[in-house]
């Protein structure tokens, strides 16, 4: 069970060491029961730890049982976690700009709020998108910037609340003022 | 009913009591001394009454109606027969408390049938059996909904061995059904029909609680049965209820005292969430609130006008982030007791002081508990906070991945009022983060200072002289929970011998051993129960407690590969029925 890591020059044999954990973390670092006898450990972990060897994150549930939260909780948890873990990996959408040659690709849950998405779209692709309105949406703006939806209609930026924007919002467009027109601003 | 139809009396049990009486030796009749007893309602005072003399004794198990059984081995179907003839209401409570977290073998133990089997015989008229940590089948739901006529509320907890089917049944056939709570429990569900077999006659549901079962219910059955049942007091659904499907229940039952939400997430038009927002502003009685599943900043505000009046507000599953939190606790000044996940953060537990005063009990569970990086969850600072803004509490349950001393010293200055401290920190054996010590001095502290303390949890680095400060301090420590603990024998000792009025406590991972155990060989009698796994224990001390004293069952499970001599859980009882006869293979009885 060999595997390489980075072949150090100077053979460095630590490298090739087998232990749990990533490569280059201390080999002292705490243990947990390491002060009953028996090392008891779930079963789960024993499989994990033989064969994805120092590239897999660090052990999960190391004990049996603990930390001491019940079953039904736990499933339920882990149930929205896994719903979440895209949360957690950024919102990545496309963002595309009229006339310009190639697209941009911008984290949407990075910013809070609309003016925080805006600003950062104006400096991105260097254009001017003034402010949102209801009744006008950008209209005196030389662009105007526009997003595609969970059911694939194109939709104004601003019109629905900030985090249902955040949960529909699949790409982004940068529409020249002069054809955003249309876009259901009466 | 007639008193003389009940009995025959004993005139010897008489004589005994008072030599120069000419008639009943008891200055009260009987029937007066049954009719005060019927007024008596909490089962310890029955049994301190039941010890006065035979004519108490024989009044009080005439006039009891409610059973209440800690262990349900500790007693036995037959005996509870002979001596309680009027029982309407059992409570019974089977597997050791570690089996929550898996560290108890399937199939233990703990059915619930003889038990049944003999209500049906004894207890006709049975109305309400309320079960933790059960084992139980679908037959045995169905023997329940079939065999009591009277029968009214059933409520089961972290219980297991059965499915929807059994659901099914007491849907059915209970036609005076009352109360049907399904919480945690380990069960299959086998889709959401259960509750469309609830007749159309239905109409004296007070308490429906199915929020833990996963499938869908139909929202049509649901919504009639609710605008049916006119006395409903406490409604919780699953997460297959949407908002605008709660909507419209909220709308029937403006009654309710205590709500269970399901999904607290659906793109809503802004008519809906006006109608909700209205929906909620109508409950005005409403005390609790739970479920909120997938809630977001989006949505919450729609409950802000039920806020004010609710004293219980459960979002242990509602992954919050500290605004949220906020803005949720400063529309609730009334609130006693708040239920939370660690995404709140510190930040939001502060807020948590500063809104809060009334606040009696906190619970803080982690949404990751095996996420290893510290940068997550609460740390010492949000309890601190709580704890200097809410004076009044006393329960708090609290996963952290940091803690110090000098915080839960400050901690029980500012609420010495404590009954019931649980701190897990959750990595097992962990020094206090600023100094590098023992958690001992902050146990110290909570025992000193907390002198109404009835429970505790222990956790973090920890000596021997955690236990000799609650040996000697905890006089009124009835459950201790230790994992990862101690030095040596003389931690468990201390406890054992120091604390009057334990009556459970439960060991995992620490090195007490045989003299530790036998330590308290007077002791566990006065008990309920001992549990301790993973220690340093060995079958011979085992055998030799069992041995030595015959009314205790010791039972033993050993764990695949180890030493034969090893006694890796044992767990150890009180009991009037002797060894159990149901105890799988993997149990050994000694």
């Amino acid at each position: 069970m060999e595997k390489g890591v980075a072949y150090d020059n100077d053979m460095n044999l630590k490298a090739t060491e087998l232990r749990l954990g990533l490569p280059g973390t201390d080999e002292s670092q705490k243990e947990y029961s390491s002060f009953v006898k028996s090392n008891k450990r779930s079963s789960e972990e024993m499989d994990s730890s033989c064969n994805e060897e120092e590239c897999a994150p660090a052990p999960k549930a190391l004990v049996v049982g603990w930390p001491p939260v019940r079953s039904y909780r736990k499933n339920v948890l882990q149930q929205q976690q896994k719903k979440s873990d895209s949360d957690v990996s950024g919102m990545y959408v496309k963002v595309s700009m009229d006339g310009a040659p190639y697209l941009r690709k911008i984290d949407i849950k990075v910013y809070k709020n609309y003016p925080d998405l805006l600003i950062a779209l104006e400096n991105m692709f260097k254009c001017s998108m003034g402010v949102y309105s209801e009744r006008e949406g950008y209209n005196g703006s030389e662009y105007a910037p526009t997003y595609e939806d969970k059911d694939g209609d194109w939709m104004l930026v601003g019109d629905v609340p900030w985090d249902m924007f955040v949960t529909s919002c699949k790409r982004l467009r940068i529409m020249k003022g002069s054809e955003a027109k249309g876009l259901g601003c009466q | 009913m007639d008193p003389k139809l009940k009995k025959t009396k004993d005139s010897s049990s008489n004589s005994a009591n008072s030599p120069d009486s000419t008639h009943s030796s008891f200055p009260f009749p009987d029937e007066v001394l049954e009719r005060v007893l019927s007024l008596l309602h909490s089962h310890k005072d029955r049994s301190s009454v039941s010890l006065v003399c035979k004519d108490w004794y024989n009044a009080e198990r005439w006039t009891r109606t409610k059973l209440f059984i800690g262990n349900c081995y500790s007693v036995s179907p037959e005996i509870v027969a002979r001596r309680f003839p009027r029982i309407k209401s059992v409570t019974l409570k089977g597997k050791p408390r570690f089996s929550d977290f898996n560290l108890v073998p399937q199939y233990w133990g703990a059915d619930v049938h003889s038990w049944l089997v003999m209500f049906a015989k004894v207890y006709p008229f049975l109305e309400e059996l309320r079960l933790k940590r059960m084992t139980l089948s679908d037959e045995s739901l169905k023997f329940l909904a079939t065999s009591f006529p009277g029968f009214k509320a059933l409520s089961l907890l972290s219980c297991d061995g059965f499915s929807t089917d059994g659901l099914k049944a007491i849907a059915t056939h209970c036609k005076n059904l009352t109360e049907l709570d399904i919480q945690e429990n380990g069960i299959d569900d086998f889709g959401g029909g259960w509750l469309s077999c609830f007749s159309e006659n239905c109409s004296s549901l007070e308490v429906l609680n199915f929020a833990s079962l996963s499938s869908d219910v139909s929202f049509d059955a649901l919504e009639k049965l609710v605008r049916r049942c006119k006395s409903l007091r406490i409604l919780k659904v699953n997460k297959s209820i949407s908002l605008d499907q709660l909507q419209q229940l909220l709308v029937q039952a403006p009654q309710l005292i205590e709500l269970g939400t399901g999904s607290f997430q659906q793109e809503l038009t802004p008519r809906q969430y006006e109608d909700l927002e209205t929906a909620f502003s109508k409950c005005k009685n409403l005390q609790t609130l739970s479920g909120l599943w997938e809630a977001t900043s989006l949505h919450l505000p729609v409950l802000y006008a039920a806020c004010a009046s609710l004293t219980f507000l459960n979002l242990s599953y509602a992954t919050l982030r500290s605004d949220e939190l906020a803005k949720l606790v400063a529309h609730s000044p009334n609130l006693r007791r708040l239920w939370v996940l660690d995404t709140v953060e510190d930040k939001g537990l502060e807020t948590v002081g500063s809104s809060c005063p009334l606040l009696e009990e906190l619970r803080v569970y982690p949404a990751d508990p095996f996420e290893l990086d510290l940068h997550h969850g609460v740390t010492e600072a949000g309890f601190l906070a709580v704890s200097h803004g809410c004076r009044k509490l006393h329960y708090v349950l609290y996963f952290c991945r940091q803690m110090t001393n000098a915080a839960v010293a400050t901690i029980v200055q500012n609420c010495p009022d404590f009954t019931h401290f649980r701190l897990c920190i959750m990595n097992p054996g962990e020094p206090d983060y600023l100094t590098n010590e023992p958690m001992d001095e902050a146990f110290g502290a909570v025992v000193k200072t907390c002198t109404n303390l009835q429970r505790l949890a222990v956790s973090g680095l920890l000596t021997d002289l955690t236990f000799e400060y609650i040996g000697r301090y905890a006089k009124n420590l009835e459950t201790l929970s230790v994992a990862f603990a101690g030095s040596s024998d003389r931690g468990m000792q201390c406890v054992l011998q120091g604390c009057p009025k334990l009556r459970k406590l439960e060991i995992r991972d620490s090195p007490f051993g045989n003299a530790a155990l036998l330590s308290g060989v007077e002791k566990y009698e006065t008990m309920r129960s001992l549990w301790m796994s993973a220690c340093n224990v060995t079958m011979s001390a085992c055998r030799l407690l069992a041995k030595d004293m015959p009314r205790l069952n010791v039972e033993v499970m050993r764990d695949e590969g180890s030493d034969d001599r090893q006694a890796d859980k044992v767990y150890v009882y009180r009991s009037v029925a002797g060894p159990r006869r149901d105890a799988p293979p993997f149990v050994l009885t000694l």
